[in-house]
């Protein structure tokens, strides 16, 4: 790893300042995607802002019909919240098997999203709950903020401060887990809500998508059965040594399906 | 840049100059000469490195000792008293729950990490909760029978 200034800002405004002012600068949440990265010598920022100091980052409140999390909120912390489990259970369960224990003590919440990672969980919560992301500068639709590959609607410098997620009638999500590193081959949350069905997968394509045969087929009647005959085309998913892009779509369906299922349980 | 950090290692203050890429497990083994924290993989995969950091498990190839300042640490050496292994390091002595011994220290501190948040696991609950542990002695059958008696042995 190359070295860098450090920096441990108190507050919101110290912490906008300090990553503004600095061309090469990176905020440092977790770590548990930035510092592998930088051993990796694949990023290389002349300075680290640690975010661990924002009290303004910190927190999870249930209010008018939705959660609202901060970004620095651990993995750990999201899914053993009462709040969160009581408001949105998927959203607990979905953070309580992100990665290995360690990981989730650490990793969190703003640092998953900023990341867009291809095969992150969060991504698939955001876009299958139409959550929005708040910033220090503005509010981002989910639908709009996973732009691609490990791309977000992020401005250099912009800081995640939470998501707002609305509570959906019903929702759960599955994952076809990488047995090494956990990260979702093929993952789908499915969601009821007041606004229809949403289907979000993560880990098939080159960033979180919607889908929306499968969307429409779920409006008929929520319910598995539903789901026969309806797929996701191959054609554009990501194959590679742990599956195929024809295998990738195929898992959808059947990570579509479960999640049904578990929704009605 | 040059940093200087304070943190308990072990119950005891330390004060260090390191540079600012200093990680958490370098401090450990190259500066407080404890190297019982191994390094296996040194990309957050094996768990090896996993030591508590207040109080809670963390992998320290995984995080700068920058980002420490002010914790509490505690690794494989902070465990036994006067002597006397930790239960859940004699259990691991009693079950064989080690082969090389080159990922026991991370392995054991998980299992701490397991019974905090599970006082009684059962079989299924731990091996589900090793999964960012790995062993390449593959001795994985005793180190769940070690983490069982440990966590029975801690419950009194
Ligand atoms: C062994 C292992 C297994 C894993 N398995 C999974 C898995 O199964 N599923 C999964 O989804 N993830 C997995 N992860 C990734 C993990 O969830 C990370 O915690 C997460 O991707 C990054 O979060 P972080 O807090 O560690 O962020 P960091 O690594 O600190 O930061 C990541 C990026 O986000 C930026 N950033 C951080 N916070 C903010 C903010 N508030 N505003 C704007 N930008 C910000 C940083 O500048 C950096 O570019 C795994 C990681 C490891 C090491
Ligand atoms: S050395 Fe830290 S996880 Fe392998
Ligand atoms: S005992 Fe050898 S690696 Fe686990």
């Amino acid at each position: 790893m190359y070295d860098f200034a450090y920096h441990k800002p108190t507050n919101l405004a110290d912490a906008a300042k300090l990553i503004g002012a600095k061309k090469d600068g990176r905020l440092l949440a977790g770590g548990q995607t930035l510092l592998p990265t930088m051993k990796q010598r694949l990023a290389q920022p002349s300075d680290l802002v640690d975010l661990a100091g924002v009290a303004e980052l910190r927190g999870i409140k249930a209010e008018g019909g939705g959660v609202t999390v901060g970004a620095m909120t651990t993995h750990y912390a999201a899914h053993t919240s009462p709040e969160l489990r009581k408001a949105i259970k998927a959203l607990a369960k979905l953070a309580g098997g992100i990665g290995d224990p360690a990981v989730r003590n650490r990793g969190t919440l703003g640092g998953s999203i900023a990341n867009a990672d291809p095969a992150a969980d969060y991504p698939a919560a955001l876009v299958g709950l139409g959550a929005t992301v708040n910033t220090n500068q503005r509010k981002i639709a989910a639908d709009d903020f996973f732009k691609g590959l490990f791309e977000t609607a992020l401005k250099p410098g912009e800081i995640v401060l939470s998501v707002s997620f609305p509570a959906p009638k019903r929702a759960a999500y599955r994952k076809f887990a990488n047995p090494a590193s956990r990260y979702a081959i093929v993952g789908v949350f499915v969601a009821e809500t007041a606004n229809g069905v949403r289907v979000a997968v993560t880990g098939a394509g080159p960033k979180v998508f919607r889908a929306t045969a499968l969307e429409q087929a779920l409006a008929k009647k929520f319910a598995p059965e539903s789901l026969a005959g309806a797929s996701v085309p191959a054609a554009g998913l990501n194959s590679d040594l742990h599956a195929s892009a024809e295998y990738r779509a195929h898992l959808i369906g059947v990570m579509a399906k479960r999640a049904v299922a578990a929704a009605l349980k | 840049m040059t940093i200087t950090v304070n943190l308990t290692v072990n119950g005891q203050k330390v004060t260090r100059q390191v540079e600012a890429r200093t990680l958490l497990v370098q401090l450990l083994r190259e500066h407080l000469d404890l190297t019982g924290t191994h390094v296996g993989c040194d990309t957050s995969q094996c768990g090896a490195c996993v030591v508590q950091v207040d109080g809670v498990s963390a992998k320290a190839c995984t995080l700068l000792a920058a980002q420490c300042e002010g914790a509490n640490v505690l690794t494989i050496e902070g465990l036994a008293k006067d002597g006397k292994l930790h239960p859940m390091q004699e259990a691991f002595r009693e079950h064989h729950g080690l082969q090389c011994g080159f990922c026991t220290p991370g392995m054991v501190m998980s299992a701490l990490d397991i019974v905090r948040r599970h006082p009684s696991p059962d079989e299924a609950t731990i091996r589900k909760e090793l999964e960012g542990n790995l062993c390449r002695c593959t001795g994985y059958h005793n180190i769940v029978k070690a983490v069982a008696a440990g966590a029975k042995a801690m419950r009194g």
